[in-house]
């Protein structure tokens, strides 16, 4: 099961990315962003980092690589592909996913372990899951305030495209809950507490936390991260 | 040389980060005068020669594809400008 991992001139967790590959028995192929061929990968993942500077806004330039022309359509036509952070603002800009990321409401870089909800189970990255599973992940960015329009957000809310949602510590629960600076709100600002969607058909999924940082004991906050891999593997094998 | 200005905006709905942090900090300088700041973006496209009605559409089209993102952006302005004039608007030559 061959699963491509995209690198842009400035990816960061491309690495991590194709270790979660294989720790969840699949096999990494890399992926070029200035070569449009796809290598006959069955999913793809556009990994974390940055993108071409992510000048103009993150992953603005990088949806026009020549790699992303072969992309968009075979995700269009039901490639599993699944965007991280950098990959997630990608998918964003590319409009395979609904709204867009900009700049987190606090203006200033985040780097935390972050629990999740799982809010949609039925996805190629997500069936491994059952919905309403609490998980934690790595946070880390700077332009992670998911936004979109009232009209789209009461759309996706209702299709069940909302796949991940920031789970908000209360202010009082514990000591060191209390000295959190995002107790009793989200990490980044974004609208509806919103960290990840899908598209219409469970293909393409994008989600600012990182679960390619949580697959192995002694390295990150739990093994939460690796169902997305185990998730696309039976997808795969299944369609 | 011609050159044609592009000037993009967040949409009025989206939160701003980077204007906030500039309307936070006027009144530190005294300006207290000021109730909101939205930061936007200012695109200068300089062509070979007159920017005709081809170079505007072309100019549109880029700005509507590539320098803003219709999901948060609203392209606000597409101009010439008038080399010489430095700042001076100047009609689009047909």
């Amino acid at each position: 099961m061959k699963i491509g991992v995209v690198t842009f001139p400035g990816s960061l967790d491309d690495h991590d990315a194709h270790r979660a590959v294989r720790v969840a028995g699949g096999d990494p192929v890399s992926l070029w962003h200035g070569d449009d061929s796809l290598r006959e990968v069955d999913a793809v993942v556009l990994p974390g980092g940055f993108s071409y500077g992510d000048y103009l806004r993150a992953g603005a330039i990088a949806r026009f690589a020549p790699v992303m022309t072969t992309l968009i359509p075979a995700a269009r036509g039901g490639l599993p592909v699944l965007g991280i952070c950098n990959g997630f603002q990608i998918l964003c800009e590319s409009h395979l996913l609904p709204g867009a990321m900009i700049q987190n409401d606090h203006r200033t870089f985040i780097c935390r372990d972050q629990r999740l909800r799982v809010e949609n189970a039925t996805t190629a990255w997500t069936s491994d899951f059952t919905q309403g599973d609490e998980i934690t992940i790595v946070l880390k960015n700077q332009d992670g305030q998911y936004v979109a329009d009232t009209r789209t957000l009461d759309e996706i809310e209702g299709e069940g495209r909302v796949a991940f949602r920031y789970l908000i510590d209360g202010p009082d629960t514990s000591d060191s809950v209390r000295y959190d600076r995002f107790a009793g709100r989200n990490p980044n600002g974004s609208y509806r507490d919103i960290a990840g969607v899908t598209n219409e058909r469970g293909n393409v999924v994008g989600l600012m936390p990182h679960p390619e940082h949580a697959i192995e004991k002694g390295y990150g906050p739990s093994l939460d991260g690796l169902k997305f891999f185990t998730s696309v593997l039976k997808s795969v094998v299944s369609s | 040389m011609g050159t044609v200005v592009v000037d993009v905006m967040l949409k009025s709905e989206i939160l701003d980060p980077q204007g906030q942090a500039v309307a936070g900090a006027l009144p530190r300088l005294g300006f207290n005068q000021f109730t909101d700041v939205r930061q936007g973006k200012r695109f200068e496209l300089t062509v070979q020669g007159e920017v005709t009605d081809e170079v505007l559409a072309a100019a549109r089209s880029a700005a509507e594809t590539m320098l803003s993102n219709p999901v948060i952006e609203d392209v606000v302005g597409v101009r010439a400008e008038s080399n010489d004039a430095g700042s001076q608007v100047a009609e689009p030559l047909a």
